[in-house]
């Protein structure tokens, strides 16, 4: 039969049944259930970050040492040092100087998130920047990689400290102290990443198709390294959080009159066993913040990550 | 045990679900065969046909995602199906016992091979260290390795591929199964290796009478080792029966169409090719790696030594070759994908051997490449037609030429135009082929390097690929190197043959010469490997 032969080869190949189209990528993403709730609750927080002024706070530095230690669900006469008198209903109770806990941890929250995300987007700037370089570039990898891992031999904690005694204790200063540590995990990552994807074809198919370096980067090494990195993002926001939290606690973070979570625990410490509440409330939002977002990053992880859609997505 | 009839293994009426997201809704339906003692059983089918689906049933190893089996699976009168974890576990290794496609995945890294096989006796028997180490030697030298104490403590990274899978298949067999599953055990070895591992297994099989159930996509392997053939189509079973009678006559069309589709070792006849200057020409084109630091002594490697060939327009030059012989090595310096490390390439004329950057531009114009996974070669993230407008695009067309034309050759490579505006992950992987060729042609390329560029593909579609860069040449009269370790794929496209061995070429020449009168002892054992040599397809 010599017509099978030719039958076969000219046969209409639009024909072929291609795959069934997947659902799109923000779709599988959304249907996540560690990304629903840990994006749900993380919403929520930047939502009462965002309008604490609305929330039934007042002032969150006002005082009024008559009514200190109040415990919570308590409502009690506020005086202010300007004079000013009303009720108020304290749903977290009052510190030793009578500033309104609930107040204080509201308006707390925006340093707390903005600390995280501002360093994760720097953190993934520059360690992205550093470790492609040293990914791509071979020459420079060594250079590049042995500075990284001197970096990282700083102790975090050490280092913001001097950072703050160096500087002014600033929101910009803290941002800094916290991500410069930061960033050579991530280059490392990103390193990683770009040593493996310029080794795929289609950028050996795009060398040949004469693309420029610059654009082979833009175009086919950042966007399939993405997805790794968000979710890298996620895990130093959270871990950002924490260690600003820390050096508040410690007092060398912001000074202890701007009110971040980590200044309400250090002022509360000295009452812990009368008036634990100081303490509590403002750690409960601590570990929910950093819980949530640890959750999202899972979440992001499983349906992000290239491990799991080799196949490409 | 009663056993009525001969039958080890029998598969009666067996289905199994797929997950409701995928795109058919059974993996395998209806299957049913069985695998008589000392009979070998070839399961064939291509890629998504359910071939290995079936094995992992046999084994109780399927994945969570199909555990939905209905119908029997009769290993020596016991239900697979039905039995606990506990009785699988006895009966692996013992009863059955399995042989992987990628012998160094299938071994642990960081044991010795003796006692990875002695771990499988442990666990089995009762027997002293000393009388299990006897046994392991004696299968080491059943499976012919060379040297067995030496073996019994070597680790699998100091191994040969052909090796590795000998101590699997001395895995396997140390507790004399009734069963063996062998799932693509040639498919990861070179041809001359694999043809002496199919000698192995037909000799150890007919030794002990076992019962062997092995799994291709190769129908000159089935024609090399089976007593019986089932084939596999999505899931279905579409034609069963003698291996002969199935490869001589077969009935059905779909297996006519994997016969026909078989590329056969007699070359075709092509057009003569015309005198013209060459487009590519190389001259004595070296390429070494080194490795080892001081204080070591440097280790210096030849992937390729005073390699001289030249390419002409309308020509189709294969490189052939074993793993390890250098022929990606010579396409990857020819590209400029990595820099030869002497010799000279001349494209067009121009030395091109030394430039670097921007300078090699020219180059890029004239020489493309297609690579071997399609699943790799396209970027996920960008559309079809964005991958294809980016060569011309960076030569200076502008984007709504570069369009224009990817339209027409979309149409070309038998796609319709609509598929631009799609993702990879959309087509197939012979689709997502032609897509590759489509962007290396939007270059207006005068050469073209298919760097195993039809090896990923199933036997249909890699036929198709093949009429397709056959078609695509004689339209637009560009040179093509064409590298491949398969023999039969090479007999269809190539004008000129070059054999090439450690790096260097043992023996080139007109295809016809080369295949019907292999001068060199190399190229003799090639043509003697190929799976299926004696049986005539592609003729049919």
């Amino acid at each position: 039969m010599p017509t099978l032969r030719e039958s076969i080869m000219t046969a209409p190949t639009d024909a072929v049944a291609s795959p069934v189209r997947r659902k799109p990528l923000w779709h599988r993403v959304l249907c996540n259930w560690s990304v629903r709730l840990g994006g749900g609750v993380l919403t929520l927080l930047i939502i009462m970050a965002i309008s604490a002024q609305w929330l039934g706070t007042i002032d969150p530095v006002a005082m009024d040492p008559s009514s200190g230690n109040l415990l919570p669900g308590t409502t009690a006469e506020f005086n202010n040092l300007s004079g000013d008198s009303f009720e108020h209903y304290f749903v977290m109770g009052t510190d030793s100087l009578g500033r309104d806990t609930w107040s204080r941890i509201a308006f707390g929250a925006r340093v707390s998130l903005a600390v995280g995300v501002a360093v994760a987007c720097l953190a993934l700037a520059a360690g992205m920047l550093v470790g492609i370089l040293a990914g791509y570039f071979r020459r420079l990898d060594n250079i590049i990689m042995r500075i990284m891992d001197s970096v990282m031999a700083i102790p975090s904690i050490l280092f913001a400290i001097t950072l703050m005694a160096l500087w002014r204790p600033t929101l910009l200063t803290v941002v800094v102290a916290i991500t410069i540590p930061e960033i050579p995990r991530v280059a490392r990552l990103v390193r990683s990443i770009v040593l493996s994807i310029r080794e795929e074809a289609y950028v050996e198919a795009a060398i040949s198709l004469g693309t420029p370096t610059v654009m082979i980067l833009v175009r086919h090494i950042l966007p399939n390294a993405i997805a790794p990195l968000l979710v890298q993002g996620t895990y130093v926001c959270a871990s950002a959080i924490l260690v600003e939290a820390i050096l508040s606690f410690l007092g060398v973070g912001l000074p202890p009159d701007i009110a971040t979570w980590g200044n309400i625990m250090a002022d509360g410490r000295t009452q812990f066993n009368q008036f634990p509440q100081t303490v509590l409330f403002p750690g409960i939002f601590l570990a929910l913040t950093v819980l949530s977002v640890n959750i999202l990053g899972d979440g992001l992880r499983d349906t992000l990550d290239p491990k799991f859609n080799k196949r490409g997505g | 045990m009663t056993q009525t009839n001969t039958a080890v293994l029998t598969i009666e009426n067996l289905t199994i679900d797929l997950p409701s997201s995928a795109d058919r809704r059974h993996a395998v339906r209806e299957i049913s065969f069985q695998v008589a003692k000392g009979e070998i059983v070839c399961l064939v089918g291509e890629s998504g046909s359910g071939k290995s689906v079936i094995a992992q049933a046999v084994m109780g190893l399927l994945p969570q995602t199909l555990r939905h089996a209905n119908g029997r699976i009769d290993l020596l009168g016991e239900s697979i199906l039905d039995l606990s974890e506990d009785r699988l576990r006895q009966l692996r290794g013992a009863s059955m016992a399995m042989v992987f496609q990628e012998p160094m995945t299938a071994l642990n890294p960081i044991m010795s091979c003796g006692a990875q096989v002695d771990e499988m006796l442990a666990q089995h028997t009762k027997l002293s260290a000393r009388i299990r180490r006897a046994r392991i030697i004696e299968i080491f030298q059943q499976v012919k390795l060379p040297d067995p104490e030496r073996m019994y403590a070597s680790y699998p990274h100091q191994l040969s591929g052909g090796q590795r899978q000998r101590i699997v298949i001395a895995m396997a067999l140390i507790l004399k199964p009734a069963l063996l599953i062998c799932d693509e055990p040639t498919t990861a070895l070179d041809v001359t290796t694999q043809a002496e591992i199919l000698k192995l297994i037909a000799e150890l099989q007919r030794g002990s009478d076992t019962a062997v159930l092995f799994i291709t996509h190769d129908l000159g392997v089935v024609a090399e080792i089976a007593d019986q053939v089932v084939v596999l189509q999505l899931g279905e079973m579409v034609e069963q029966g003698a291996t002969r009678q199935v490869l001589q006559q077969p009935r059905e069309p779909y297996t006519q169409m994997l016969l026909a589709s078989v590329p056969g070792l007699v070359p075709r006849d092509r057009p003569p090719v015309r005198e013209a200057p060459a487009l590519i020409r190389t001259n004595g084109l070296v390429k070494t790696y080194t490795s080892g630091a001081w204080p070591r002594r440097k280790h210096t490697v030849y992937a390729a030594s005073d390699v001289s060939l030249q390419l002409l327009p309308g020509e189709t030059v294969g490189i052939v070759g074993e793993s390890g012989s250098g022929k990606s090595t010579v396409a990857r310096c020819i590209a400029r994908l990595i820099e030869p490390t002497a010799g000279d390439i001349y494209a067009n004329g121009l030395s091109v051997a030394n430039l670097q950057g921007r300078d090699l531009i020219p180059l890029r114009r004239v020489v493309q490449v297609v690579f071997q996974d399609p699943y790799r070669s396209l970027n996920p993230r960008r559309t079809v037609g964005q991958s294809i407008i980016e060569g011309p695009t960076n030569f200076g067309v502008s984007v709504d030429e570069a369009w224009t034309r990817a339209e027409e050759l979309m149409t070309l490579v038998r796609l319709k135009p609509d598929a631009l505006h799609r993702y990879p992950s959309e087509f197939s992987g012979g689709q997502r082929q032609r897509i590759s060729i489509a962007r290396a042609l939007a270059c207006d390329p005068q050469v073209l390097i298919a760097d195993e560029a039809v090896s990923a593909l199933d036997v249909s579609v890699q036929a198709q690929i093949l009429d397709l860069l056959n078609d695509i040449q004689q339209k637009l009269q560009i040179g093509i190197l064409f590298i491949t370790h398969d023999l039969r794929v090479a007999s269809q496209i190539c004008d000129r043959v070059i054999v090439m061995q450690r790096g260097k070429i043992v023996e080139q020449g007109a295809i016809r010469d080369v295949f019907m009168h292999p001068q060199h002892a190399y190229t003799q054992a090639l043509l003697a490997a190929a799976p299926g040599r004696d049986f005539a397809f592609g003729i049919a």
